[in-house]
Parts: structure tokens; C-alpha cells; sequence
């Protein structure tokens, strides 16, 4: 089934989503934040929390002599000075011990001091890339539509009980759902969570604790069962970091979700959306991206040519920062009321020309949230047209849509249910799109033709006004906030001449760069 | 009164559930007898199997032998006899005759604002325009995760008329904390009286928001226009006294 769609229209929208995110790269590349540096702190092996349980890369950050040259030469500095590791520079802060200003240190000497610990940093994320590969290969994860479920007990050992038996049940993707609370805490805590509401805090001992467990399953079942978590929120590249050290294989990462949803600056996040990004780009990780956010908040049908001019733009984003486009799990979502005659067409409209702009693109679909009720019974059945959608048009990553999704986090039971009913639609029809053709002309192509041009429409009116300032007008989501407004302002940086990051030096060119 | 099945009073029910243990013919008697243990009779197991390798789900028909006396019940509904947004902007034109002013939250860490968006954006919901769109309401939405010392600050700063206090995530009974935590701040800063206090969300009922010591609450399904009434109502008697 092909939609015939203008592909002068789409040229136009990718070099209009260009023009778009332009600037932006410029602003990106003079500026910093406290997390990029909290996350090259981590990166070159620092971990661990002082006294008071604050983790020691914002001790570290926060005792910084001057930030605008970066936590890398202060390190450097340290290190050449000390003979320290970073871990031991770190504690001694943590001690109240003072950094030195590292502008009497040489140049050579505090790069060569730190670069065993940048080497062995990369090291690791290469390791885990390739360790995935050598798994993927050894366990194959079976065919997309890959079933995506969440695990939300707040409690990780218990959220490790319900991964092992969704993965036992038909589950290829577990992510573990954070703590709505995490996005706007400015550092990442520590150790394993037992106690939270909402989910669990993204953290390198739930990460490890999570990927040791599906490690196992995948032995036993024989097929890789990947791991989400989200990086998102104001520590948008430390969670990147972490993730890369602990083999997670997928993270929610959206250039502009924070800002509009999370009233988070926009200059901290589009920083930190980049650099978040270049590690996710070299750690092979996909991203999976917000778009399904602008159907939750407003009306769907609406809304779909703002689904598509956020995906062109994410996808810009993604390719500055060296992503390759199968990294790109660009979002939608099955949101139109069920009460409108033939919103299943316009569902499939999008869904379709989503896969053909797209193509190499591991599409992320979101199952029906916002018109599912206590009604669990007919929850189901929409569920299952959702599930049809995604085999029709061929979407890769795909968020099984659960019958108690309006009353509670799911249950082990309900999971089941949902994987059983995506297996039962996704087997029986599962060539059904390959074997039809869509009407010329007809409502399906109408509908896709009138997505594409509205977003055409919306990229061109951003492109002329500048995303900053569209963003502050409430072009998206009907959302307004100002460039200097909102959480975490406080933490970006411009870059003095002698900035040094050596990860955004090596990850340049993304995955792009290792692969060539 | 029982429930119906096909027939009065035969007690019909349906029940679902998951046991931590691999399915067998034990597993399916197990089901029965926990069932029955509830107090059901006529108890029938008409699925039973293995989930994952160590869990079963179960799909069970019983028949209840207690039943309820309608009469003794009592819930009160915040929505009765609803006016449309030109009925409300008339009723505090003529009776208040001045912009009341309304603040609503999605308090705490719950960044869910589905709810109080849908009663406060301009749009609405299901075709009934939200309070934004009244001429008789000054709103201010705050959005996600606000906490109720701001929502409280807030609302003394601009002497709003009406907290709209909104909870989606309800997890470890993290909503119940939330609410009362808003009420006995709003109790503490002295401020209560003076103040009509909502609450809102899936979960919420009108009597669950009056044991937390709330003027009213509004579940599922609730349209602007019967939040809007409410309020209208409620502060015209105010003014009135």
C-alpha cells in the first residue's frame, strides 16, 4: 500500500526543518550547561554521592574555579597537578578540598593526564555497542511492529519481576517508566529505587539491575529483549551517559519535549538535546522522540501536521548530532476520537506517510491514551485498531496500547492481554497492508496530501520567525515560553576560547563515523 | 438489589485476575476456591493459563449472595442541573458582577494536565469551550508539577476566588497526599474560607473531595460547563451572604 505523495513537498519540508534548526546549531555549539559537564564527569568514570547523598559530579561542576573552560581541563588540571583519578579529584571536592584554576597547568600536560580516562570511557560505550551488535546477531529480536511494553511499579525489583514475564509473554522492548518527578531534579540520583511514585528514578543501579535481568531472559528465549529509559528533562546527557555505559538500547529523547511540556529553558535543552544526542548517535542507541505529546494535549486531527513538522525537526536535530536515520524513532500516536467516522483512515493516512518520509526511519507508535476510559472492554477493541494501523504501515517500535490505561499503571495481567491482542492482529494481518492498494484520490490520500502541506505551512512560518521566537509565539502545542524563562536557565554557559569537551570532540560524526 | 445477569437477582458477576504461579489443573482450583473464599457461590473458572512462566490469568464467573439497599445511598453530585457557558456568564454578570478568578494545577510531581486542561483551555472538551473561553472567568492554568506552596502563594497574590487542584497519578496514594497537603496548607496560611476548593481527576469523586475537606470534586467525564456552574453558583451565594 503507497500513498502517492508530493515529494517536492517533502524536499521542501527538510530543507525548511534545515533552515529551522540552523541557528540553533550555532547557539548549541557556543554554549554549555552544567549537565554536559556533569555527564563528561561521569563519563570519565566519576560516580558515587558525598554525605549527604548529592552526587559527586555536581559536588565537582559546582566547585568549579571557572566553568566556561569546561570540567575536562579543570580535571586535566587536577589530575597533571595530583595523580589522582577523577574519581579521586571528585571525593577530595566532595572533602572540601579547593580545584585549582588550570590556567597554570600546560596544555599537553593536562590533556595527556586525562586522556587514559577518556579512552576508557569511549572504550566502554564502544564495548557495549558492539556487544549489542554481537547479541542482535546471536539472538535475533524477531520482526517489527517490535512490541514495546512499560514496567511502572516504582519499585525496580518488582519492575524487574513484570520485564521478565512481559519478555516471557511476547515483549521485544521494556522501558522502565521514571518518575515524573526526575525531569525537573538537576541532578541524577543514586542507587536502586524501591520506593517511587510514578516509576522509578533513572538511575545507573536500576539501569544495571534491569539490563542484567533481560540480559538473562534473552538467553533463555533465545531473542534480545531491549531497554528504554528517558532522557529527558534537565539532565537530558548525564542519563545519555549512563545509559551508553549500561547498554540501554533505546531512550525517549525529543529536541524540544522539556521546553513545551516541562517548562524547561529552551536554551539549556536544545544544549542538551545535542550532546545527549551525540552519545546516543555513538552508543548506537535510538531515540525515540515526543510527538505523541501534541495529541494528548490537543486535538488530534488537528494536530497531525504539527506531529509531522516536529518529526522533520527532530530529525534535523538528530542528524547534527551524527545520529543515523535508524537511530530516529520518531513518535505518533492513535489519539483521534473514536466517535469520528473514519478516524481510522486519517490514523492510517498518517501512520503511512510517516513510513514513506521516513523510510529508514524505526518508527515509534504510541497506543490510544487520551479517549481510552474505564471502559476497559471497549479499550480493548480500539486498542486492536491501533494495533492494526502499525502492521498496515509498517511501524517499527510499537507501544502496546493496555485496556486499563485510564485506571492504573498496568498490571502483569494486563500487559499479557495487550501483547496477546497485538500478536493476535499483527499475525492475521500481518501482509494485509502489503496487499492492497490505497483509492487515488480517494479520503486516505486526500488526508495524507492536506498533513504534509500543513506542515509545510508550519515549518515555513518557523523558519521566518526562528524557532526560538515561534516557540515563545506557542506555535507548538499552544505552548508559550520565553527564551530566557523556565527551569534551568541558570545552568548554560557560553564556552571561553579554551573550552575543552573531549567526548563532543570524539563523538562528532555520531555512529556515522564509527561505522564509515 | 444484585447485580444482573440474565435474570433478577442471580448475583452474576465477572471477575479477572493473575496468580504468581505457572498454569495447571491446581492453578485453575486454586482460582476457584480463592473466589469462593470471597464469597462467591456457583464459582466457574472459564480461562485459565499460563501468562509467563510463573503467572496465570484467569477469567472467572461467580454469583454473589449479598446484595444492597438502594435507598440507604447517598452521593451527591457537584454536576446537577449544569448551565451552558451563556447561562454561567449571565448568572455572574447579574450576580457577581465581576470576573471570578480561578487557578488551576496539576499539584505535586504528577505532570499529567489532560484533566485540568480539558476544563480550563479555551477549546474544552467534547464540544463544551472551557472556562478561558467565558466571558465571567479570569483563569490562570499553571500547569504541571506545581507545588502546592506555589499554587498556594499564587492564589493569595492574585486573591483567586476558586483552586482548581488536579491529580492523574494516583500510584501509592500519592493524590490523596497531594490534596491534603493543599487543603491543610490553605488551612495553615488562613486562607481556606475565603477560597473554593476543587479537586479533579479520573479517580476523583464528589464525595471522595468532601472527606479531604474540599468544596467539591469532578471524575471522569466532566464537562467545563459543570465546573464552571459550580463555581458560579457557589460564589454567587458567597457574594449574596
Amino acid at each position: 500500500m503507497e500513498l502517492r505523495i508530493d515529494s517536492e513537498a517533502v524536499a521542501s519540508a527538510r530543507r525548511l526543518a534545515s533552515a529551522v534548526v540552523d541557528p540553533i546549531a550555532g547557539f548549541i555549539a557556543r554554549h554549555s550547561t552544567v549537565s554536559v559537564e556533569r555527564a563528561v564527569a561521569r563519563l570519565c568514570g566519576i560516580d558515587g554521592v558525598d554525605a549527604d547523598g548529592i552526587p559527586l559530579p555536581n559536588r565537582l561542576v559546582d566547585a568549579l574555579p571557572v566553568r566556561e573552560v569546561g570540567v575536562a581541563r579543570v580535571l586535566g588540571a587536577a589530575i597533571a597537578e595530583t595523580g589522582r583519578t577523577p574519581q579521586q579529584v571528585a571525593e577530595a571536592v566532595a572533602a572540601g578540598e579547593a580545584l585549582q584554576d588550570p590556567a597554570g597547568t600546560p596544555e599537553t600536560a593536562l590533556r595527556a593526564a586525562l586522556r587514559p580516562f577518556i579512552d576508557a570511557g569511549l572504550a566502554r560505550i564502544d564495548a557495549n555497542r558492539t556487544a549489542r551488535e554481537a547479541l542482535l546477531r546471536r539472538l535475533p529480536q524477531g520482526a517489527p511492529p517490535l512490541l514495546y511494553v512499560i514496567v511502572a511499579s516504582g519499585n525496580i525489583y518488582e519492575d524487574r519481576t513484570a520485564a521478565v514475564a512481559a519478555a516471557e509473554a511476547g515483549a521485544q522492548v521494556i522501558a522502565v517508566i521514571r518518575s515524573t518527578a526526575q525531569s525537573l531534579l538537576d541532578y541524577v540520583p543514586y542507587g536502586a529505587t524501591t520506593e517511587g511514585f510514578g516509576g522509578t528514578y533513572a538511575t545507573q543501579e536500576n539501569f544495571r539491575i534491569m539490563r542484567a535481568a533481560l540480559d538473562e531472559v534473552s538467553e533463555r528465549l533465545g531473542r534480545y529483549v531491549m531497554l528504554t529509559n528517558y532522557a529527558s528533562g534537565l539532565c537530558m546527557p548525564e542519563i545519555a551517559a549512563t545509559a551508553a555505559l549500561e547498554r540501554l538500547d533505546m531512550l525517549l529523547n525529543d529536541s524540544m519535549y522539556g521546553i513545551l511540556f516541562r517548562d524547561i529553558n529552551m536554551q539549556r535543552t536544545f544544549v542538551d538535546q545535542h550532546f545527549s544526542r551525540q552519545l546516543n548517535a555513538r552508543s548506537g542507541i535510538i531515540i525515540n522522540t515526543g510527538e505523541d505529546n501534541y495529541l494528548t494535549t490537543a486535538d488530534a486531527v488537528e494536530q497531525a501536521p504539527a506531529v509531522l513538522a516536529s518529526q522533520f525537526i527532530n530529525e534535523a536535530f538528530a542528524l547534527r548530532a551524527g545520529l543515523l536515520p535508524r537511530q530516529m524513532g520518531l513518535g505518533d500516536a492513535y489519539e483521534i476520537d473514536p466517535d469520528l467516522e473514519d478516524g481510522f483512515l486519517f490514523q492510517l493516512a498518517q501512520a503511512q506517510l510517516a513510513r514513506q518520509i521516513f523510510p529508514d526511519a524505526p518508527l515509534k507508535y504510541m497506543p490510544p491514551t487520551k479517549h481510552m476510559t474505564g471502559n476497559i472492554f471497549k479499550g480493548h477493541l480500539i486498542d486492536a485498531m491501533f494495533n492494526l494501523t502499525s502492521v498496515m504501515t509498517h511501524q517499527t517500535i510499537h507501544l502496546c496500547g493496555m485496556l486499563t490505561e485510564a485506571i492504573h499503571t498496568p498490571f502483569l495481567g494486563d500487559r499479557a492481554l495487550a501483547l496477546e491482542n497485538a500478536r493476535y492482529v499483527m499475525g492475521t494481518a500481518r501482509s494485509f497492508g502489503d496487499e492492497i492498494e490505497i483509492k487515488p484520490g480517494g479520503k486516505i490520500e486526500r488526508r495524507a496530501h492536506d498533513v504534509l502541506a500543513g506542515a509545510v505551512r508550519i515549518l515555513d512560518g518557523v523558519a521566518e520567525r526562528g524557532l526560538m521566537a515561534a516557540i515563545e509565539g506557542g506555535t507548538f502545542a499552544d505552548v508559550r515560553r520565553p527564551r530566557d524563562g523556565g527551569r534551568g536557565y541558570d545552568g548554560v554557559f557560553a564556552k571561553a576560547p579554551s573550552y575543552w569537551n573531549p567526548f563532543a570532540e570524539a563523538l562528532a560524526g555520531g555512529e556515522a563515523a564509527v561505522t564509515r | 438489589m444484585k447485580p444482573y445477569g440474565d435474570t433478577l437477582d442471580d448475583g452474576a458477576v465477572q471477575l479477572s485476575f493473575t496468580l504468581p504461579i505457572a498454569w495447571s489443573e491446581a492453578a485453575d482450583e486454586a482460582a476457584r476456591q480463592l473466589v469462593a473464599k470471597m464469597g462467591f457461590g456457583e464459582v466457574s473458572v472459564v480461562e485459565g493459563r499460563s501468562i509467563a512462566a510463573n503467572f496465570s490469568f484467569f477469567v472467572v464467573y461467580a454469583r454473589t449472595p449479598v446484595s444492597i439497599d438502594i435507598s440507604t445511598i447517598a452521593a451527591p453530585s457537584a454536576s446537577a442541573d449544569a448551565l451552558d457557558m451563556d447561562g454561567v456568564d449571565a448568572l455572574i454578570a447579574a450576580r457577581i458582577g465581576r470576573k471570578v478568578r480561578v487557578v488551576g494545577a496539576c499539584i505535586g510531581t504528577d505532570a499529567h494536565t489532560v484533566g485540568i486542561d480539558a476544563i480550563l483551555n479555551m477549546k474544552g472538551y467534547k464540544g463544551d469551550y472551557g472556562l478561558e473561553r467565558y466571558h465571567g472567568f479570569d483563569v490562570y492554568n499553571l500547569g504541571s508539577q506545581i507545588a502546592v506552596e506555589d499554587l498556594v502563594r499564587f492564589a493569595k497574590e492574585r486573591e483567586v476566588d476558586a483552586i482548581l487542584a488536579s491529580q492523574v497519578v494516583t500510584q501509592k496514594g500519592s493524590d490523596i497526599a497531594n490534596f491534603t497537603a493543599l487543603a491543610e496548607l490553605l488551612e495553615a496560611e488562613n486562607v481556606r474560607e475565603g477560597i473554593l476548593l476543587i479537586a479533579g481527576g479520573p479517580r476523583v469523586t464528589n464525595l471522595l473531595a468532601a472527606e479531604l475537606g474540599y468544596d467539591a470534586g469532578f471524575g471522569r467525564g466532566t464537562l467545563p460547563s459543570d465546573v464552571a456552574t459550580f463555581i458560579a453558583r457557589r460564589i454567587a451565594e458567597r457574594v449574596a451572604a
